[in-house]
């Protein structure tokens, strides 16, 4: 299997998830600069967390309309299996690839610590490896984490099955939605289940020395799926 | 000429940054404020002259990147040199 890391000016994750995804494999990551317009072949794209543009405008806007996400773009049509952690997930929103937006969080903090997520849907190549309804621990790390979608559009996405995780009440009882995420919704799929985006980072919950591998679950699912 | 353009949260999508300032203008006596929703406003230089083709180019770059229209509105003013 071969995955590449897009690298945008900005983005801070982008080793993290190279480091997790090269251990889930057992290989190589390529990492593909964002004002590149070719791409090798590649069976997984990722767009990493951080804060690409200084999130100048909106967040991800900028790199939305970079050279690399037109490729992006064409290999997710293609049918290429694309995931968007944290800010990858505001960049694939404002690219169109996934349904809605992501506003500043309803508490206009940035928001930085575990939080409890349930696995929605386990039939996808990115959460293969869990059973629906598992609930998983992995750090949040944002001050634009709001997830909004129009209340017609969000009843489509149900029905689809196009909901990837919830945050939930955790075992310690703590507030359970970080950010005031419409429906408590972490992160989201489009129609097709090949694009996932989610605010979560499960990088940083992919080894033991991380405190927890709740993660480990979701890059070994498209290990299996994409090998 | 130029453009101002105006980009504003729709209706129903939360804004905690207006609704800060609106706890805010409250606390400093300003009573009868009723819902405060901040936006942005960015101004652009054009080189072209006729109004019809500068709304027309403008509006594409809205669309494009300027607003994201899920969740935003915009306006747009033109201003003649």
């Amino acid at each position: 299997m071969k995955a590449s890391v897009i690298v945008f000016p900005g983005s801070n994750c982008d080793r993290d998830v190279q480091v997790a995804l090269a251990n889930a494999i057992g290989g190589p990551v390529d990492m593909v600069w964002h004002g590149d317009s070719e791409m090798a072949k590649t069976d997984l794209i990722v767009l990493p967390g951080g804060f690409s543009y200084g999130d100048y405008l909106r967040s991800g806007a900028m790199s939305a309309r970079s050279p690399v996400m037109r490729e992006v773009v064409a290999r997710a049509e293609q049918g290429v299996a694309v995931l968007g952690i944290c800010n990858g997930f505001q960049v694939l929103t404002e690219a169109g690839l996934l349904p809605g937006a992501l506003l500043p969080n309803a508490g206009l903090k940035f928001v930085c610590r575990d939080v409890q997520i349930r696995v929605e849907n386990s039939q996808t190549l990115f959460t293969n490896g869990y059973q629906a309804g598992q609930t998983l621990r992995i750090p949040v790390a944002h001050h634009d984490g709001q997830y909004f979608v129009e209340p017609d559009r969000l009843d489509e996405m149900q029905a689809g099955d196009q909901i990837a995780f919830r945050y939930c009440a955790g075992e310690e009882g703590r507030k359970n939605n970080p950010n005031g995420s419409i429906d408590d919704i972490a992160g989201v799929f489009n129609r097709r289940k090949t694009v996932l985006g989610l605010m979560p980072h499960p990088e940083r919950a992919a080894d033991a020395s991380h405190g927890g591998t709740d993660g480990q679950g979701l890059l070994n699912s498209l290990v299996s799926a994409l090998s | 000429m130029k453009a101002r353009v105006h980009v504003s949260f729709k209706n129903g999508v939360l804004d905690p940054q207006g609704k800060a300032i609106g706890l805010t203008l409250a606390n400093l006596g300003f009573d009868g404020v009723g819902d405060v929703r901040q936006g942005k406003l960015i101004e652009l230089d054009l080189a072209e002259s006729d109004p019809g083709a500068a709304r027309k180019s403008v509006e594409a770059m809205c669309e494009k990147l300027l607003a994201n229209t899920v969740i935003e509105n915009y306006a747009i003013e033109l201003e003649e040199d």
